[in-house]
């Protein structure tokens, strides 16, 4: 496996120097294995993880989730819907999913309103769909990987220890 | 009175260990930012699932004594994973005990194995704890060295040279605390002849086993004829990153149990019954963490020990453990005066090899159970500190 994706999969956030030295590679090394994996689309780009409820970070802080019942075409099946969908900048993350609907949305807006607006005014009219079920998100726990609350106290390690 | 009277001869010669006098040194930068390479223990904290099994089992009472050996479902996993992952079959009813850490079983098999006066082999540089434990059940004990020109491997030739009539047991621990050196297999096999040979009952302490990174760990104890003639001590402590759980066990011929189990029994009674079910936990579904962990320690491995030898820190690449073990005699200082110039001038924290013992002499040790961020930055530090030199 490329060695710096190995690195970004562990979730860390070396720099590129950081990671030159964890793998033994050159920083140009590293940079070209990170322009490779953006070519081959595997990278598709970077962004902070950060907790919305934070008054700084809340810029546009509704978030919701919608499940989207689908009649699927023949030819494309769910694709095109999906693609669709996934194309307003709303949408933060689309995804088929099994089970009891078909789409499962994640959006984001300023306000409740603007999030309303935009499951009533544009999902739920495109032809096929047949259904939407919104879940507005009342309060994080975790995000990506980050525990919001900080998770464990900050490390008791004994300096030396045999 | 004078109060000091009153301890026992053999307890008031025992010197404290030069880990002690090193934290006491570390401790006075307190605030400062210091990186420590001086631990001994992964920085990982217990996987969450581990630390939930425990919460459950005190949701559920489970607060008593077990029985002296262990509660038999544990017994039954450490069964399983001793016999999957090293290949010896050990009976959960009676050839496995639960022990408070490794710590503990070595203290037993120490005073359940020595008669006053007999001689006990260990090599060294090793475990701080090897020799006092040997001394404290009134043993006599007689350090094998091991040679940074064999990787600190232990042969058997070293062993043939410092045995004496009368040595009755001898203690393993590969891959090594404070070297990282490990034996292979045909090295192994030849220690086994020796100890057959010299009718040496083996203890093995191999709680670095699951952190071996180049080819695959073998336990004495697998060899052939072995098994009779060997205690098997592992724990959790490592692998499992459990350290503050206190929890380990020993494998071995049902009469060498039995006899440790009686000292267990009048002085532990039982493992914490909590440490028993997170540790349960551990061996059921704790595999994928164990190899996730590993691979993070391969990765610092091959990152420090490339630093200390492009500093000019002579430092051979340690086949298993999380400790690199670089010799520091080109900067010319002793190894002490490295590790407290060291600290003092560039705030990092390496452990002096004759902490170890005499045979540790010219070395450090330097733990890379530390995050990426923090070893490079602590490998700048030193390569300045050795550049001023
Ligand atoms: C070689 C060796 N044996 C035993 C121990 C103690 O292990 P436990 O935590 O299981 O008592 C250590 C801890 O540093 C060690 O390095």
């Amino acid at each position: 496996m490329n060695p710096v994706l190995k690195l970004l999969l562990e979730g860390g956030s070396l720099t590129t120097a950081q990671m030159a030295s964890v793998a033994g590679l050159s920083v140009a090394d590293v940079e070209q294995h990170l322009e490779q994996l953006k070519k081959d689309k595997i990278l598709l780009g970077w962004r902070p993880v950060l907790d919305l409820s934070r008054e700084a970070a809340a810029g546009a802080a509704v978030r919701a989730v919608i499940e989207v019942k689908v009649t699927p075409e023949r030819g494309g099946g769910f694709n095109r819907f999906a693609e669709r969908i996934a194309r307003f900048d709303e949408v933060e993350s689309c995804y088929l999913m099994s089970g009891g609907y078909d789409l499962l949305v994640f959006v984001k807006g300023p306000s409740l309103q603007k999030v309303a607006s935009f499951v009533s005014e544009k999902l739920s009219t495109i032809e096929g769909v047949l259904s939407t079920s919104t879940h507005f998100m009342l309060r994080c726990y975790k995000e990506q990987g980050y525990l919001l609350d900080g998770g464990d106290a900050p490390t008791t390690r004994l300096n030396v220890a045999p | 009175m004078n109060p000091p009277d009153f301890i026992a001869r053999h307890v008031a010669a025992l010197p404290k260990s030069g880990i002690r006098d090193f934290f006491e040194l570390v401790a006075k930068l307190k605030g400062q930012d210091v990186i420590s390479l001086g631990v001994g223990e992964p920085d990982f904290v217990t996987p969450w699932h581990i630390r939930e099994a425990a919460i459950f089992a005190l949701e559920k009472g489970k607060t008593y004594y077990t029985s002296n050996l262990g509660l038999i479902e544990l017994r039954r996993a450490v069964s399983d994973y001793v016999g999957k992952h090293f290949g010896i079959s050990y009976r959960p009813e009676d050839q496995v005990i639960i022990t408070v850490g490794v710590s503990e079983a070595l203290d037993l098999a120490c005073r359940a194995f020595i008669n006053p006066g007999d001689k006990v082999m260990f090599h060294q540089p090793c475990y701080v704890s090897y020799s006092p434990s040997v001394v404290l059940a009134h043993g006599h004990a007689i350090a094998v060295p091991t040679y940074a020109k064999d990787n600190f491997a232990l042969t058997a030739e070293a062993l043939r040279a410092a045995w004496q009539p009368g040595a009755r047991m001898l203690m393993l621990n590969l891959p090594c605390n404070p070297t990282g050196g490990t034996c292979t297999r045909e090295q192994l096999e030849k220690i086994a002849e020796f100890a057959r040979e010299k009718d040496l009952l083996v203890l093995t302490d191999e709680i670095y086993s699951e952190l071996t990174f180049d080819g695959t760990h073998t336990s004495i104890a697998s060899l052939p004829g072995m098994a009779e003639r060997t205690i098997f001590l592992h724990g959790f402590s490592k692998a499992f990153a459990m350290t503050g759980w206190r929890i380990g066990y020993a494998c071995g011929p049902a009469p060498l149990i039995d006899a440790m189990m009686k000292v267990h029994q009048y002085s532990m009674l039982c493992a914490s019954i909590i440490a028993q079910e997170a540790a349960l936990e551990a061996l059921l579904r704790g595999w994928d963490d164990v190899l996730r962990m590993r691979e993070q320690y391969h990765r610092r491995r091959d990152l420090i020990v490339r630093r200390f030898n492009e500093i000019g820190l002579k430092c051979h690449s340690p086949r298993g453990s999380f400790y690199a073990f670089p010799d520091v005699t080109a900067t010319g200082l002793s190894e002490k005066d490295f590790a407290t110039n060291l600290l003092t001038s560039q705030k990092v924290a390496v452990v002096p090899g004759i902490a170890f013992g005499e045979n540790g002499k010219g070395h450090v040790r330097a733990c890379f159970a530390t995050s990426y961020e923090q070893l490079i930055v602590a490998c700048d530090r030193i390569e300045r500190f050795v550049q001023k030199k």
